[in-house]
């Protein structure tokens, strides 16, 4: 026996390593693999390479950045001035879109709809893949010590790519392309709403699963993640329909060109912070230009309240003293036009209320101040809507602003009482920030 | 053809320095991680397959060319998310074979060195194949067009790539 290993060594110790792969393999495949700790020789291993890898994505970033930004200057003035009109057209595409937007936030806010909304993301930098044809990952720059997680999306501008495997330590970290077969992405089509699983194939093509064969699929149509998969959040761009086929078991064959570049990975973006919440919505709707207008040009100086109460100012009269101003930004959620037009009544460019008193007689501006929105009664005169309020209309269609309410004429309909009354506001479901003030003059 | 059969006393066998055994392998992997995010063409490319080729053939030591191979494979492996192994196996499996096919041929010229690693490079595929497919249960498609393709690719890189490592060669 002695003899015959002697003899056969190389063999015998041919079969013993391969003997030991072999049963390393199927223990590692009979374990599950999600939660099992990275194995020290994928350790060593990708400390061992990334480092080098680092240094020469470094260099190279600098030489490249330092040509570009420093030598290599022509025709940064015409792009320069291609890219201002592109901004211009893209504001005008902007503005179109807000409306959309805001539509959109009100109707999903009517159905309690939550969105998912990127908050943060990390910029990384792929320095290196894994250097098989089966093994579709690639390496970046960022790890544990930037808070990147195991099962984060990885996107670029252009779209998705894949999700964060491992984290080997703070600054390396593994990602497994959506173009692997083991990969799966929740997608769903743009048009038609139809929703599958998009997979790797061995050959390093993307194909949307799951879609059944009677449907009208085209190609060209947008493929979008679904939010499915709890990784990816909803909308983000995944690809474009390439090739659609029937495939086997009912189910078409999608093929998908990829949105992102997946061969030429630079920079990526680790989505490390997806916050799900309910839309907000502008409950004042667009703003009008008029408005804008009025905010930004100079304003005449509002007089003091107490200028008022002077003697002989306000004879026969009640002033009403302003509660305190408060700023609000007008356009944002929860807010509405700071510019209501009331006669006798003006407002501050920052939105505090102010009361200008007229020759003989006190006109009455009330308002919260918080800018929160003041439509007007006729019948009560001014009153105070709730800050959240939903019956709010955009600026568009509210109603002409009645004639301001005179306080002398609230004396003859009270039947000449010594005090004023003051119109009551509206109760508000909120908190009032400001009370109005008692009359500082009584009329005598 | 340019392989000729040589008896075991007349193959002359070589050894290597320990930095140049331990670098040329590392930086074979390395190049294989990093090209191609630049060159996508490049990942037909088995730079550490025709670095165990080289190191058996010129060891002429079947234990030594599998145990290379073995670790070589073992460490492509760990750069890839799958099983720690596939790699491993196949490559202890041509480091073997290679050895023991340096032990009786003359592979010192172009046109054996291009047989030969187009030879191994087939074989590494098939190993690599069936313990893919066998034991890890990944699903791969076979096609002989692109296996082919890419052995030649990789048999033309060979012929040069020989030739500038030849120089790291010391005789014993």
């Amino acid at each position: 026996m002695e003899n015959l290993i002697t003899r056969y060594r190389n063999v015998t110790i041919l079969v013993a390593v391969l003997f030991a792969q072999v049963l390393g393999l199927a223990v590692q495949v009979k374990r599950s693999t999600e939660n099992e700790p990275t194995r020290l020789i994928r350790i060593w291993a990708v400390n061992a390479v990334t480092p080098f890898e680092k240094v020469i994505v470094w260099c190279q970033h600098g030489t490249a950045s330092l040509w570009h930004n420093y030598f290599y200057l022509r025709g940064v003035r015409q792009e320069n001035r291609d890219l201002k009109a592109e901004i211009q057209r893209l504001r005008i595409e902007q503005v179109r879109l807000s409306e959309d937007a805001e539509q959109a936030h009100r109707l999903q806010a009517l159905l309690a709809f939550r969105e998912q909304f990127i908050s943060k993301t990390v910029a990384a930098q792929v320095i290196g893949s894994s250097g098989s044809e089966q093994s579709r990952s690639i390496y970046i720059d960022k790890g544990a010590g930037d808070g990147i997680k195991a099962d984060m999306a990885v996107i670029t501008s252009d779209g998705v790519v894949g999700k964060v495997l491992r984290v080997y330590n703070s600054n390396t970290a593994q990602v497994l392309l959506i173009d692997d077969q083991t990969s799966g992405v929740g997608a769903i089509l743009e048009k038609s709403r139809l929703q599958g699983v998009l997979r790797g194939t061995p050959a390093g093509e993307v194909v949307l699963e799951k879609v059944m064969s009677d449907e009208a699929v085209q190609p060209g149509e947008a493929v979008l993640t679904s939010g499915g998969d709890r990784i990816f959040p909803k909308g983000l761009p995944v690809g474009t329909v390439s090739k659609v086929s029937p495939g086997s078991d009912f189910f078409l064959n999608i093929r998908v060109k990829p949105a992102a570049n997946l061969s030429k990975l630079e920079e990526v973006l680790v989505v490390t912070s997806v916050e799900e919440k309910e839309p907000a919505v502008n409950e004042a709707g667009p703003m009008r230009a008029a408005d804008i207008l009025a905010q930004r040009l100079p304003s005449v100086p509002e007089k003091p309240a107490t200028d008022a109460s002077k003697p002989g100012a306000t004879a026969g009269a009640a002033t009403i003293v302003q509660p305190p101003p408060k700023t609000a930004k007008p356009g944002t959620a929860g807010t509405t036009n700071p510019k209501p037009s009331m006669a006798g009544a003006t407002q501050s460019p920052a939105g505090g209320p102010t009361a200008k008193p007229k020759a003989n007689d006190a006109t009455v501006a009330a308002r919260p101040a918080n800018a929160a929105p003041v439509t007007t009664k006729p019948a009560n005169g001014t009153t105070l809507k709730p800050e959240n309020g939903a019956a709010i209309k955009p600026a568009t269609e509210q109603k002409p602003a009645p004639p301001p309410v005179k306080v002398s004429d609230q004396m003859k309909a009270a039947g000449n009482k010594a005090e004023p009354t003051l119109p009551k506001p509206k109760p508000q479901p909120a908190e009032p920030q400001s009370e109005p003030a008692p009359p500082e003059d009584k009329p005598h | 053809m340019p392989i000729t059969y040589t008896s075991q006393e007349q193959v002359e066998v070589y050894r290597f320095s320990i930095p140049a055994a331990i670098l040329i392998p590392l930086i074979a992997v390395f190049l294989q991680a990093f090209v191609p995010l630049k060159l996508a063409f490049f990942s037909i490319f088995d730079l550490p397959l025709l670095v165990v080729i080289f190191f058996a053939v010129a060891r002429r030591s079947q234990v030594t060319g599998l145990l290379t191979g073995a670790a070589i494979g073992l460490l492509q492996d760990s750069l890839t998310h799958q099983p720690i192994g596939v790699y491993g196996i196949a490559k202890t499996v041509v480091g073997y074979g290679a050895s023991s096919l340096g032990v009786k041929l003359d592979v010192e010229n172009a046109g054996s060195r291009f047989l030969v690693t187009l030879f191994f490079y087939i074989v590494h595929e098939i190993v690599y194949f069936l313990v893919a497919r066998g034991l890890v249960g990944l699903t791969l498609q076979w096609s002989w067009l692109h296996e082919l393709g890419s052995a030649l690719a990789n048999a033309l890189l060979a012929v040069a790539l020989f030739a500038l490592l030849d120089r790291f060669k010391q005789r014993t």
